[in-house]
């Protein structure tokens, strides 16, 4: 039990840490891409601190729930984080709640962010809502079915325990079924992190905007808990799909060898993951808002081919 | 000792009736009419719910109890009142949702004095539940079929209560043909039960479907499918509900989406658990396949509506979809032989059931508030309601994140449950067919991510930014009474959602009666706290770890606060408005606009169609006057109900030739028909 609360601190100030560097890697990496020199990595911390230093101004018009929204993205996020395994294969809070709880977690997160957007009354807080929840909602089929290949071929929906099932030598990573339900999930890692070719996390031209405009009227420390709630979002998102279907390198007990070894593949993971997102944003446009649909329909129907190899492949 | 919940029971029966006697009796005293109308409802549900607690928590041991509520002379028909496990959930729901409606009620009748009858209100709202009750307690085929009828016919009356509007007329009479409809496929239903019983008890009925022939099992099957499924608002066979609902009073409103609908569902896990016996694959594929269908059909057609109470009424259908999933997939593990997982896929349905109960009937009790407030159900007219009405807010916005299938409240645990059944569905068979489970699976997902999304817009709109209009810059708190009410449907929503453990405990009786296990012991696991899915390392969750877990996250951010931003001021300033001269509530968002995108994704579905006028001076870009229309008709009014309608006026305008009115003609009909019936009997 002692050892269960230190698990859970460590994993807490970990996902806090990890995130905002996560963030400032890759859009330094996507500035090198481009031939531009880009901010330093450290960059998110230094703007996070300022924004918790600076004053805030919050519209008449707005209620409890736009002062309410930004606890509630931080707390989601963090706790989601919770569900996942990071560095060990057992994640600190799996009995809590599995892959489904996490998903429902996220999304509870982004409901409180679209009322957020809404409060002020602004066209663009609206419009980033409208967009958003839609976005999620064509999203939310194909990662279910990503989601449920998986647990169908673990025999659980326990995210510690699909990892642990990863472990055993019986588990293919190439295997086809799990090639086609990770490509589905990336397709909608990128939409729900509001990445190109969705949405861009770098825009400021108004008509484009989803994640951004529901963030416009916010300020000081709300904002910062906005930002950095989104950054562990994407951290958590992005280790959930290194960890399932790369489960490689985990740390399967507590001693220190095993923890470094672990935290080190972990490292090298997300910087792969990262760097694909990288060269997706780099080399490619961002779709129109009505063409967005198909991008996720083509992973919806990956996942759906991902179930239907399972008849084929076991 | 178990006599005791029986006595219970038929006093608050007693209760109804004289409720609906007094306030009779008190019509032309309005205050007086209210106060002890809804003040006796109020107690007698009460009665229900205790009675109804006392029998579940006694476990599965309680004995059945009957009685003859009054004598009968008829032979076939016994007015008996049953009280069985599956009766007894069902009263929970009715009694739970019959205490806080009529709280409820008394604040929000008071509405109509000087304008309508409270009176009659009363006595109607008393009788409907009285009715309401005895379909769940009846243990014979007449008497069920004699409080079905008094249920539709009381409920046609209170939704043609403001019978001043057109539109209320023709949603009540549109409410009474769809309902007879269904009364007359489960008259043909019972008939075919009496076939093989010879006797219209249900006792006689258990299990009755493996006795009779297949083909006149699954002729039943579809009769009692189709005349439950009208009440219960499954599509094809939903569209009075959506007319219906929302003309109704409020209160009405609440219990009609509430309970009245769910008298459906209560019917087919009664035919289909307790009558028909083991179901052959395909019933099963065809509930699961309806409720797939209705749940996305329902939600999508919620996002398309701006008027409030309409919206709600299109998520009944959406949440009656998710229910018949879980029975569908149960009903397909019988079938295959796994009786555990039956139990988990059907207490995944009734949990729902309850929790639909739950949050519609608060969404709906918040829904008349706001109504009453502003004066209009067009949320285009609402806005900043959020700061007018605090608490009225809060309890919508438990109601919205609860029917959104959000942690942690209770519309996630059930749907976990529907998703945890519907996963290891997958392995109970190696047929083609196990590839429903994930699909439906993956179009639930699709029902909640939308439900969220016209729950982020039904909230948004009504209740945040400016006032849309004057009706709303000037809406006030609803009553104290009005308030109790929401706060106690809140407060089920919360503890449906947090403590499960102690629920599923209830509702063991009812799958031993059904399907011959008790698995509240499998699904709990950390000593109750967590939820498991009955599967060794399968998944858990626990809602009360999430939240607290939650809570204690907060220190966080307050840390941060401590560090950084105590010298940080707050000011309150305009939303930016680009810089124009201040931002006015025509610039903001509206229901429809938000719900565009969905509009033009699912156009194929929708068929929008669009008007557009405009008129300008010298450009086109300095418009003087704008008119925008946009409809969007479902495609069951007018690819099978108009066409239908067609067919039957026409087919009615030539019989109109056998009517020409010579008694002659009508004396040579009847000697034929005698003939027929003659020549049939030979």
């Amino acid at each position: 039990m002692n050892f269960d609360a230190l698990n859970i601190l460590l994993q807490t100030i970990l996902l806090m840490l990890l995130a905002p560097l996560l963030s400032g890697c890759i859009r330094n990496w996507k500035a090198k891409l481009q031939n531009r020199r880009g901010a330093r990595i450290w960059q998110p911390y230094s703007d996070l601190i300022k924004f918790f230093r600076k004053d805030m101004v919050i519209s008449e018009h707005a209620s409890w729930i736009f002062s309410y929204a930004p606890y509630v993205v931080f707390i989601t996020a963090l706790v989601a984080g919770l569900l996942v395994p990071m560095i060990t294969v057992q994640a600190p809070m799996s009995l809590f709640g599995d892959v489904l709880a996490l998903v429902g977690l996220l999304a509870l997160g982004r409901f409180f962010l679209a009322l957020g957007g809404l409060d002020p009354g602004s066209a663009f807080g609206g419009m980033g809502s409208s967009r958003e929840m839609t976005i999620a909602a064509i999203a939310e089929p194909a990662m279910m079915l990503a989601i449920f290949t998986v647990a169908i071929s673990a025999g659980s929906t326990d995210i510690s325990h699909i990892v642990q099932v990863a472990q055993s030598p019986a588990w293919k990573v190439l295997n086809p079924t799990h090639v086609m339900a990770f490509a589905a999930l990336f397709i909608v890692l990128l939409a729900e992190t509001g990445r190109i070719p969705v949405d861009n996390p770098s825009t400021h031209l108004e008509l484009t905007m989803i994640h951004e405009a529901m963030l416009l009227e916010y300020s000081g420390r709300y904002l910062a808990l906005m930002e950095w709630g989104a950054s562990i979002k994407q951290l958590v998102l992005m280790t959930l799909l290194v960890n399932i279907f790369f489960p490689i390198g985990m740390a399967t007990d507590t001693t220190p060898a095993a923890l470094g070894i672990g935290a080190l593949v972990y490292a090298g993971k997300l910087i792969l993951i990262a760097a694909a997102v990288v060269v997706v944003e780099t080399t490619n446009a961002k779709l129109r808002l009505f063409r967005v649909p198909d991008l996720l329909g083509a992973a919806f129907v990956l996942g759906a081919l991902a179930l239907l190899s399972t008849f084929l492949f076991q | 000792m178990n006599i005791q919940p029986f006595s219970l029971l038929v006093a608050s029966l007693c209760g109804y009736v004289i409720g609906a006697a007094g306030s009779l009796l008190f019509m032309r005293r309005e205050k007086l009419a209210n106060v002890f109308s809804f003040g006796v409802a109020s107690l007698s549900a009460l009665g229900g719910l205790l009675a109804a607690l006392a029998f579940l928590s006694a476990g599965p041991g309680a004995a059945v109890s009957k009685i003859d509520l009054l004598p009968s002379f008829i032979p076939y028909i016994q007015f008996t009142v049953r009280l069985d496990p599956l009766g007894a959930f069902f009263l929970l729901i009715v009694s739970l949702l019959g205490v806080a409606l009529s709280i409820y009620s008394l604040g929000y009748a008071r509405g109509f004095y000087g304008r309508k009858n409270v009176g009659v209100l009363g006595a109607f709202f008393n009788l409907l539940l009285l009715a309401t009750t005895v379909v769940f307690l009846a243990g014979n085929a007449f008497f069920f079929l004699i409080a079905w009828e008094i249920m539709a016919l009381t409920a046609y009356c209170l939704v043609s209560f403001e019978h001043e509007k057109v539109e209320t007329r023709n949603a009540g009479v549109l409410f009474f043909i769809m309902s007879h409809v269904g009364t007359g496929c489960l008259i043909l239903g019972f008939l075919l039960l009496f076939q093989a019983s010879g006797s219209y008890d249900f006792d006689g009925f258990h299990l009755l479907g493996d006795t009779m022939s297949p083909g006149k099992r699954d002729a039943a099957f579809l009769l009692f499918l189709a005349g439950f499924g009208v009440k219960a608002g499954i599509v094809p066979l939903h569209i009075w509900l959506p007319a219906a609902h929302p003309v109704a009073p409020s209160n009405v409103s609440a219990l009609m989406s509430g309970v009245i609908i769910k008298t459906g569902i209560y019917g087919m896990t009664r035919v289909l658990f307790d009558f028909l016996g083991t179901p052959p694959n395909w019933w099963g594929v065809t509930v699961l396949s309806i409720g797939t269908v209705s749940a996305v059909l329902g939600v999508l057609y919620a996002l398309m509506e701006h008027d409030l109470k309409r919206l709600l009424a299109y998520h009944s259908i959406e949440n009656i979809g998710i229910i018949l999933m879980g029975l569908g997939a149960s009903l397909m593990f019988l079938h295959s032989g796994h009786a555990v997982l039956a139990s988990l896929a059907l207490i995944a349905g009734l949990y729902h059931t309850i929790n639909h109960a739950v949050f519609k009937a608060l969404l709906f009790l918040g829904a008349g508030a706001v109504l009453h407030a502003t004066h209009t159900r067009n949320m285009e007219e609402m806005g900043g309601l959020a700061k007018r009405m605090r608490w009225t807010a809060f309890f919508f916005l438990v109601g919205a994140v609860a029917i959104s299938a959000l942690p942690p409240l209770n519309g996630f645990v059930s749907e976990w449950l529907t998703y945890q059944s519907l996963l290891q569905g997958f392995g109970t068979t190696t047929s083609l067919v196990r590839i429903m489970f994930p699909i439906s699976g993956a179009m639930l997902a699709l029902t909640g991510a939308l439900a969220a999304a016209c729950f982020v817009k039904a909230f948004g709109i009504t209740f945040l930014a400016q006032p849309r209009s004057d009706h709303a810059a000037n809406a006030h708190e609803a009553s104290f009474t009005m308030l109790l009410g929401q706060g106690i449907l809140t407060v089920a929503c919360v503890f449906l959602g947090l403590f499960p453990s102690i629920f599923l405990k209830w509702l063991d009786p009812v799958t031993q009666q059904l399907s011959g296990q008790q698995i509240s012991a499998q699904l709990s696991a950390a000593n109750g706290l967590a939820l498991s899915n009955t599967a060794a390392q399968g998944g858990t969750v626990s809602m009360l770890g999430l939240a607290l877990l939650g809570l204690s996250l907060l220190a966080a951010p307050l840390v941060l606060w401590l560090l950084f931003s105590t010298r940080a001021k707050i000011r309150r300033g305009p939303t930016w408005d680009c810089g124009l001269r201040g931002l006015t509530p025509q610039m903001e968002y509206t229901a429809t606009g938000f719900s565009k995108p969905i509009r033009m994704i699912f156009k194929a579905l929708f068929r929008p169609r669009r008007e557009v006028q405009r008129e300008y001076d010298f450009s086109p870009y300095f418009t003087t006057t704008l008119r925008f229309e946009s409809h969007v008709e479902e495609v069951f009014q007018t690819r099978i109900y108009r066409p239908l309608n067609r067919l039957v006026l026409g087919a009615s305008r030539r019989l109109r030739a056998l009517q020409a009115g010579s008694i002659q003609a009508y004396l040579i009909y009847i000697f034929i028909t005698l003939l027929l019936l003659l020549l049939f009997a030979l």
